[in-house]
């Protein structure tokens, strides 16, 4: 293991307005080491690693990278001192080829020919085969991700941050990425991981930094530590994992028989001959990487997109050629992965987007008149029971935080006295306590009775409140198991395995 | 010969009569492509064209005139940009805005101006290659300004196509925050796509004033700004089909004009809407494939980019 210092970060601080993201940061990072930023969403991780990359300015402390001043005024700064970051959020622009992309994110490209010839050259040996003449948006989730490091590879990095990886790749595809990490860490390349999820981290990190609130609360070794342990750092309190009773499943409520829909999403993926049938106090669980029509599957089910008329029953009707609103009353609620612009109306507040879903369910509107007390006590009702932080039901959607806007809008949905759910990645960007009172409450309405559809890529999450498991994959479902006893093996084919990743390992 | 029409001498004549709209066009391409939507193309050839009128009288030199109208264009191309780019305004209420304030401003300078001559356009002289049969009136006989038109269609092909700076401009209209992220200055890129647009759009208002008219009249351009803002979205933002497409319009004007003079029996108003009808058909007919990708749509068109988001 290699003792010198890389970068050294000291006392850095950053505030915006009303928050404070980074209070007094410090820690090192050693040239090679796989070093990990551990801490919860909003505790100033992405802040602190765009100041290294220099997008954004501190406004007090020092940076020092091997031994010289290091302070970054934009990226192409930081690029040429040998830092390079792989984007949590994909930088790439899907209507240009794989080359292009490259180019873009380079200081002094070759000519396109050449670049090619690199790309393919560098992308074998790091076992991560990539088609430079390809359109970024015809790729898998997991090859976009390729494209990114192959970007910041062809530069040489001396450190590499990566920003949550691994949220939307397969457990294959995070044992090839984990693979590759290694191999560029024993050729002396740093890497500063930024995650949450701690099984990870422990298997791939050398060293790691806890920040809670923008402070740094700990630094350790995370083989050293327990995955419960370093969860109790990163959240400050003691966790309770959600309660879930004995129960039997009842009658058929939700019944999907050879849905095909296709993408109204150019780039999107078509549903193929999905079935499904979910029972009343049953959650069925459906895994997926990213892009593989997820978002299809939502709209097919919530009555956003129309189908057959016998592909979707409600209860044993017919509901498929009925909008949303149809839908809810016939018991069905959805409640869809985008925040604001799908499931709540930004600038709109709390009130008129409780009204927007609730008015059909909690007989809001009266022979076409609001009966504004009645959705305001609504509206309340669910800040109440679901722990929303806001000022009051007056304040606009946009002006929430991702984790009480989420609270909000899977309350609302699951407080119209619904038979079937249906959530799309409802824990997404929600820290882990918020996120652990929305599993409660999926499991609460599971236990009364209803019939609950959860689409995540969250693979714990699924296994810890599933029934039932299957995986959507280019498309069509996988047919569903009980979770009872499924490894994650399985999962991982289930899901389409590595999109071919393996090969290439065989030959490096 | 139908009708007594000369296919040479309709060609010939077509292709001045569609320049105008295809640099307005182009113009509006590359602005397109870097993400905005400049619906002040209308407002920007008719500056372009009074401002060309007037220096083009006074100095005598036409191509003065055109300097002064791409200036005038892309002055302001300009104001719509600061507007949009640095006060963050809504790019459509403020391009029709633009218009409005162009067709205005354009009839107070051009007060005094109607009725005078401007001085001609010479055609490029290409000597006995102007005699030659069919070639001849086609290819080598016509001035300046449609040369580089025909040049900029190609410049503009390849700029996209094969440029480090076209890539990052396609880049900045396909996703302006990664660009951002990725350390390009989406702001600047935009402010000079536009600047570019504008000044083709005053280019192609002045050739109207200067070369097919040519004189000054109040709403000179009668709507070209528009055809070209339609071209470019049928053309699914190709320079190649933005040629094809603005010469099936300048075309079908053409042809209708010369069928209402042989007196063909169809009605004036249904000769006069073909020009519209045909061109918009035409490329609706090329751009039906599916998908995004294929229509070519710069994803953060007529977006607003603010960098704190």
């Amino acid at each position: 293991m290699k003792d010198t210092e890389l970068l050294a970060v000291e006392g850095i601080t950053k505030a915006y307005p009303g928050v404070v993201a980074n209070s007094d940061v410090s820690f090192r990072i050693r040239e090679g080491e796989v070093h990990s930023l551990l801490g919860e969403n909003g505790a100033g991780k992405s802040t602190l690693v765009k100041m290294i990359y220099g997008l954004v300015k501190p406004d007090s402390g020092r940076m020092r990278l091997r031994g010289a001043a290091y302070e970054p005024k934009e990226p192409r700064e930081a690029r040429s001192s040998g830092v390079a970051m792989v984007f949590q959020h994909f930088s790439l622009f899907e209507a240009l080829n794989v080359a292009e992309n490259v180019a873009l994110g380079m200081e002094n490209p070759p000519a396109q020919r050449a670049l090619a010839e690199r790309i393919r050259t560098v992308s074998e040996d790091y076992g991560l085969p990539l088609d430079p003449n390809r359109l970024v948006g015809d790729l898998s989730a997991g090859e976009r991700q390729r494209v990114e490091i192959i970007r910041c590879l062809l530069q040489d990095p001396k450190l590499l941050i990566m920003d949550e990886p691994t949220s939307v790749l397969t457990p294959q595809e995070v044992e090839i990425l984990f693979k590759t990490l290694r191999q560029l860490s024993s050729e002396g390349t740093a890497i500063l991981y930024i995650s949450h999820k701690l099984e990870e981290i422990r298997d791939l990190c050398d060293g790691a930094t806890i920040l809670r609130r923008g402070k740094v609360v700990a630094t350790c070794t995370p083989r050293e530590k327990t995955a419960r342990e370093l969860a109790e750092l990163m959240v400050g309190e003691t966790l309770t994992p959600p309660a879930r009773g004995e129960k039997v499943p009842g009658d058929v409520a939700l019944d999907v028989v050879g849905l095909s829909v296709a993408s109204p999403n150019p780039f999107g993926t078509s549903l193929q001959n999905v079935h499904m049938r979910v029972r009343k106090g049953e959650i069925l669980g459906i895994a997926g990487v990213a892009g593989n029509g997820q978002d299809e599957l939502l709209l097919a089910l919530s009555g956003e997109i129309p189908t057959d008329r016998d592909a979707v029953k409600i209860a044993g009707r017919g509901v498929g050629d009925q909008g949303p609103n149809a839908r809810r009353l016939a018991g069905l609620v959805a409640a869809p992965e985008e925040r604001l612009g799908h499931a709540a109306a930004p600038d709109m507040s709390l009130t008129e987007n409780a009204l927007l879903s609730g008015a059909v369910r909690k007989g809001l509107v009266r022979h076409g008149m609001i009966d504004w007390a009645s959705a305001r006590s609504f509206a309340e009702g669910v800040v109440k029971d679901f722990d929303v932080r806001t000022p009051g039901v007056g304040t606009a959607a946009r002006a929430l935080s991702g984790g009480n806007l989420q609270k909000f809008v899977i309350g609302r949905e699951l407080s119209q006295d619904p038979t079937v759910i249906v959530v799309n990645q409802p824990t997404w960007g929600v820290d882990a306590a918020a996120a652990a009172s929305i599993r409660q409450a999926l499991i609460d309405r599971a236990a009364a009775g209803a019939a609950v559809v959860v689409i995540s890529q969250d693979l714990d999450e699924l296994l810890e409140i599933a029934d039932n498991f299957c995986a959507l994959n280019g498309g069509r479902l996988s047919a569903p198991r009980p979770v009872q006893g499924l490894t994650v093996d399985e999962i991982g084919l289930m899901m389409g395995g590595a999109h071919g990743m393996e090969v290439a390992h065989a030959h490096a | 010969m139908i009708a007594g029409i000369d296919p040479v001498v309709l060609i010939a004549s077509l292709m001045a009569a569609s320049t105008p709209i295809l640099l307005a066009a182009l113009g509006e391409l590359v602005a397109e492509r870097s993400g905005v939507l400049n619906l002040g193309v209308e407002g920007m050839m008719i500056t372009g064209a009074i401002c060309g009128f007037i220096v083009a009288v006074h100095t005598g030199s036409p191509f003065l005139g055109f300097v002064a109208a791409a200036a005038g264009g892309a002055a302001l191309a300009l104001l719509f940009a600061f507007l949009t780019q640095v006060l963050l305004s809504n790019q459509v209420a403020t391009g029709l805005a633009a218009t409005l304030f162009g067709l205005g401003l354009s009839s107070l300078m051009g007060q005094g101006y109607s009725g005078i001559k401007p001085p001609p356009t010479a055609n490029v002289p290409f000597g006995p290659l102007a005699h030659l049969p069919v070639l001849g009136p086609i290819l080598f006989s016509h001035d300046w300004v449609l040369y580089f038109s025909l040049a900029l269609v190609v410049g503009t092909w390849a700029f996209l196509k094969y440029t480090r700076a076209g890539l990052v401009l396609r880049a900045v209209g396909e996703n302006h925050d990664a660009a951002h992220a990725l350390g390009y200055r989406v702001r600047l890129i935009r402010t000079l796509a536009l600047a570019h647009g504008g000044a083709c759009a005053g280019l192609g208002g002045a050739y109207l004033s200067l070369v097919r008219v040519p004189q000054w009249t109040e709403g000179i351009t009668a709507g070209a700004g528009w055809i070209a803002l339609a071209i470019v979205v049928f053309a699914s933002w190709r320079p190649g089909r933005v040629l094809l497409g603005a010469y099936i319009f300048g075309g079908v004007s053409v042809l209708q004009l010369r069928l209402q003079a042989a007196g063909i029996a169809i009605p004036v108003q249904i000769l006069s809407m073909a020009p519209y009808l045909i061109t918009i058909l035409v490329l609706v007919v090329m751009s039906a494939r599916r998908g995004r990708a294929a229509i070519g749509a710069p994803a953060a068109l007529g977006r607003v980019f603010h960098a704190s988001d």
